[in-house]
């Protein structure tokens, strides 16, 4: 008999029967209202709290997407400096980790809409419990006003079983969202020790001393020559740039501020504009 | 009727489809019962679907009990399982 209730009426059952045991454990009907409506608050609030952490948890996720990200792109870059070098072999190496570098980021942008997914549905778990506390805190007052026993009773215990099924199901919902951030977490916490590890740079070509370091050599020797030209480019334009400081003396400047250059303000624009 | 998906809400359900619903609602129960995965999740769909499609939102405010509960979307059949037997409900 009971297999062949169906599962929506089951469940149901279920829920009800667990507001029925919480109102037989209450004598005073009025007592059932103001205490059910604290435990309403307490589970608001823990609901907020639920979404509240999603949400750290999502942004945690962002933040490893943005580093996975720059990873990639620095991988990219790495990719044309070794290729304009002529090293085409550690050009092929350096993608073959940006694509894995990419898949990391494909995985994370998964967890990353399921957990946005989460949260939409606890933020809506949310409003929905509001809605409901709020009329039950109306229903409460006028139960309240118009109390005489029986009748009361019966209405008490109506509204009393609506709220309890609205609390059953978003304690349910905290609970799905509490196992999926708590896996969240054990992941994030992964990916962190993986991208401090610098694993990610040898996922392809195994230790780090080669390939990497050749690249980190190429990079940093590349690194030396665009500083060297910089820095040319500085001392050509060095005198003009001391300069500058010097013309401010006519607008207010302080004189000492500049003095080894301010006795030639008068000469020194021209000089810079001819350069 | 009102019919409660969990994680969702409730809707209001038209009186006429609960013949409908009680066959669907059948087919997850024997899958429940057989330990049949596939048949679970796609008599679970099903049944989703179909309540979607013809409730109507019940407004946030209304104190109703519900008739029927439906897992929510994705439930998996030991999670189903729970909800049947009351393990799944948090005390209080």
């Amino acid at each position: 008999m009971v297999a062949l209730m169906g599962v929506m009426r089951r469940v149901s059952l279920i829920f009800k029967s667990k507001a029925n045991k919480a109102l037989d454990r209450m004598e005073d009907p009025r007592e059932t209202l103001d205490y059910s409506y604290q435990t309403q608050l307490e589970l608001l609030q823990k609901v907020r709290r639920g979404v509240a952490d999603v949400a750290t948890s999502r942004k945690r996720l962002e933040l490893q997407m943005n580093q996975m990200q720059q990873q990639s792109d620095k991988l990219d870059r790495q990719a044309r400096d070794a290729l304009s070098a002529g090293r085409e072999d550690l050009a092929r190496d350096a993608l073959s980790r940006k694509a894995q570098a990419q898949s990391q980021l494909n995985d994370l942008g998964g967890q990353y809409t399921s957990l946005q997914a989460e949260e939409e549905k606890l933020t809506g778990a949310s409003q929905r419990l509001q809605a409901k506390v709020d009329a039950f805190r109306t229903r409460k007052e006028t139960i309240k006003a118009t109390y005489t026993a029986a009748e009361a009773q019966t209405r008490i215990n109506e509204a009393f079983t609506g709220i309890s099924e609205e609390m059953s199901d978003v304690g349910l919902a905290i609970q799905r969202a509490e196992d999926k951030t708590e896996q969240m977490k054990a992941r994030a916490g992964a990916i962190d020790e993986l991208m401090a590890s610098g694993a990610l740079d040898d996922m392809v070509s195994g230790p780090r001393d080669d390939i990497q370091a050749e690249l980190d050599r190429m990079g940093a020797s590349h690194g030396v020559e665009q500083e060297l030209e910089r820095l040319k480019g500085e001392l050509e334009q060095s005198a003009p740039r001391q300069i500058e400081p010097g013309t401010g003396v006519t607008d207010g400047q302080p004189a000492h501020v500049t003095h080894p250059v301010d006795t030639k303000s008068a000469d020194q624009p021209q000089a810079g504009e001819g350069t | 009727m009102i019919v409660r998906i969990l994680g969702e809400g409730q809707l209001q359900v038209d009186d006429s489809a609960a013949e409908e619903l009680n066959d669907l609602d059948a087919r997850l129960e024997a899958a429940v019962e057989r330990d049949d995965e596939a048949g679970f999740r796609s008599a679970l769909d099903a049944l989703l679907s179909r309540i979607r499609s013809i409730g109507r939102p019940v407004p946030p405010d209304a104190l109703a009990p519900s008739e029927l509960i439906i897992p929510q979307e994705g439930a998996t059949m030991a999670e189903v399982h729970k909800l049947m037997t009351d393990e799944g409900l948090i005390p209080g």
